[in-house]
């Protein structure tokens, strides 16, 4: 279980992002986290993987344990020894090394397993196999996600935190994805999954948590969520509402013009 | 014509020398983003080490031993005096280590004293003839040694785990920290190595020469060819080495012939190329594009 409980996360000593989140990632589920840019999503996986000290921010509430164990603060290689591996916004591969260079920094804490590994992820995705020598930046946008996925697959991480895997992608590849996910997932890795495409990240997970301005606002069964009135409206949007409906005031009264 | 293969055998010694200085320059640039200036003090520091090493454990053992020591003492300068500043403008960091060269140097000197120092190494200035040319056994040595080292590193950073690392790091240090990569080991690692890169230098040009406390300027040579190779391409440094280290031995060579630009042009030479480059090519021959400039 990765257990998030009452965390405080602040910016720079004084902007407080995160309020008293809490959240918990049970072994082998899938988790999504629903919210708007800037509700502090990304701040919330900064602050599990051990990596606020770069921006500045600082744990100042609440802990975070991972089967139990309290994670090691600032340090983000003892967090991915504890089984805890991360996707990060924006994909991040390192674009000037190979596809397999790429992988193999994946397993950097864990050398002695590269070959199996490598044989594990491959299996997953065939196309970085055809394509493991070339240069990471010239994959397409698609092939660049599912590297970032594989290098993160490469720590045989108990718990897999993706940062919008969806960011950018045709839904084509989109619905690839999430498919990946799904048999990420089976193998027995626990999920946290922070979308803005609630369809998506809601149609695989089962629960799910929203998030905004740094506090969780609902917290339910992801098939509840799906059928909830205000996350209908506001990240479906399933509700094909004519824009005079939407108006909600009275055009006044002109005299001039 | 052999005139000119001569000269251009004994740039390549010069430009062996330059292309290890230039290396350590970039290893650190690469991995901080900072340029340290503290590299002439390291490669003083190394040459003198091995006059004292030199006697109990002969030149190649006194300069294996001087490497090491000089890498720990890069590594304890990086510890106490870089690190603390991590997260600050690269600009302060530069000066800082601008600080730490003159302090390094100044110490230093205190061990050269007044004697007349020597690395003691086998060749002095004894030469070879090869395939018809008259060469200098040290020049022959600085060519082979710089060559053994450059291929090491290369093939480290190509195929080792810490290497790998390092030049992830040097891509995307966050993303790097993510895959559980120690940053700042790898500011360690890499200050250690630009240490040793210097020692060598150092004693390679103090070779067939006396250590004094002047030897570190020829370290500045290693700005112009870090700026004509470029800040963050370690194949630049070597490459940019060894075109400064020819172009400088031709100059010498050829001086007689434009009496007009006077008696020493040649030391001033790397610093013209240094000119040209930031016109015509600011980021260098192989230096990415967007690199700041310090």
């Amino acid at each position: 279980m990765l257990q998030v409980t009452n965390l405080e996360v602040v910016y720079d000593d004084v902007a407080l992002v995160l309020r008293g989140i809490s959240l918990a990632v049970g072994p082998g589920k899938i988790v999504a986290l629903l919210g708007a840019n800037g509700a502090g999503k990304t701040t919330l996986l900064r602050a599990i993987t051990g990596l606020l000290d770069v921006h500045d921010g600082e744990i100042t509430k609440g802990q975070i344990t991972v089967d139990g164990r309290p994670i090691p603060r600032k340090s983000p290689a003892g967090i991915v020894r504890l089984g805890v591996s991360q996707v990060m916004e924006g994909r991040r591969i390192f674009a000037e090394l190979t596809v397999e260079e790429n992988l193999r920094l994946g397993a950097h804490l864990n050398p002695r397993s590269v070959k199996e590994n490598l044989g594990r992820v491959f299996d997953l995705f065939p196309v970085l196999e055809q394509r493991r020598r070339s240069t990471a930046g010239y994959l397409s946008g698609g092939e660049q996600q599912m590297l970032a996925l594989a290098r993160a697959l490469m720590a045989q991480p108990k718990y897999l935190l993706l940062d919008e895997p969806s960011l950018g992608l045709a839904p084509r590849l989109v619905e690839q994805i999430r498919d990946l996910i799904v048999a990420i997932n089976e193998t027995g890795t626990g999920v946290l999954l922070v979308e803005q495409n609630a369809t998506m990240a809601l149609s695989i997970a089962s629960h799910g948590y929203v998030m905004e301005t740094g506090k969780i606002v609902l917290d339910k069964p992801a098939a509840e969520l799906l059928g909830d009135e205000d996350i209908r409206e506001f990240y479906l949007g399933t509700k094909s509402k004519s824009f005079k409906d939407v108006k909600h005031y009275q055009r006044r009264k002109r005299w001039l013009s | 014509m052999d005139e000119l293969l001569e000269s251009v055998v004994r740039g390549l010694g010069r430009g062996s020398v330059y292309a290890l200085l230039a290396l350590g320059f970039v290893i650190i640039f690469k991995a901080t983003r900072v340029i340290s200036f503290a590299q002439p003090a390291f490669m003083l520091a190394g040459a003198v080490m091995v006059t004292y090493l030199v006697g109990p454990l002969g030149f190649w053992g006194a300069l294996a031993a001087a490497t090491v020591l000089t890498g720990l003492l890069a590594l304890g300068v990086e510890r106490t005096a870089v690190r603390p500043m991590v997260g600050r403008p690269a600009f302060v960091v530069a000066i800082i280590t601008l600080g730490v060269d003159i302090a390094v140097r100044v110490i230093v000197n205190a061990y050269i004293g007044n004697d007349v120092r020597q690395v003691g190494d086998p060749w002095g200035l004894s030469r070879v003839e090869l395939a018809g040319l008259i060469i200098e056994k040290r020049d022959v040595a600085r060519i082979v040694t710089a060559a053994v080292l450059v291929a090491a590193l290369f093939a480290y950073f190509r195929f080792t785990r810490m290497g790998l690392a390092m030049r992830a790091a040097s891509y995307d240090q966050e993303a790097a920290m993510a895959q559980g990569v120690s940053v700042g080991g790898v500011f360690a690692v890499s200050w250690a190595m630009a240490g040793g890169l210097a020692a060598v230098a150092g004693t390679f040009v103090a070779v067939g020469e006396n250590v004094d406390g002047l030897m570190w300027t020829i370290a500045l040579v290693a700005l112009p060819v870090i700026i004509l190779g470029g800040l963050d391409s370690p194949a630049g440094a070597v490459l940019g080495g060894v075109i400064v280290g020819v172009l400088q031995e031709l100059v010498a060579g050829y001086q007689s012939h434009f009496p007009w630009l006077g008696g020493n042009i040649s030391v001033i030479t790397p610093y013209v190329v240094m000119l040209i480059v930031l016109l015509v090519k600011p980021y260098g021959l192989f230096g990415t594009r967007e690199v700041e400039r310090v």
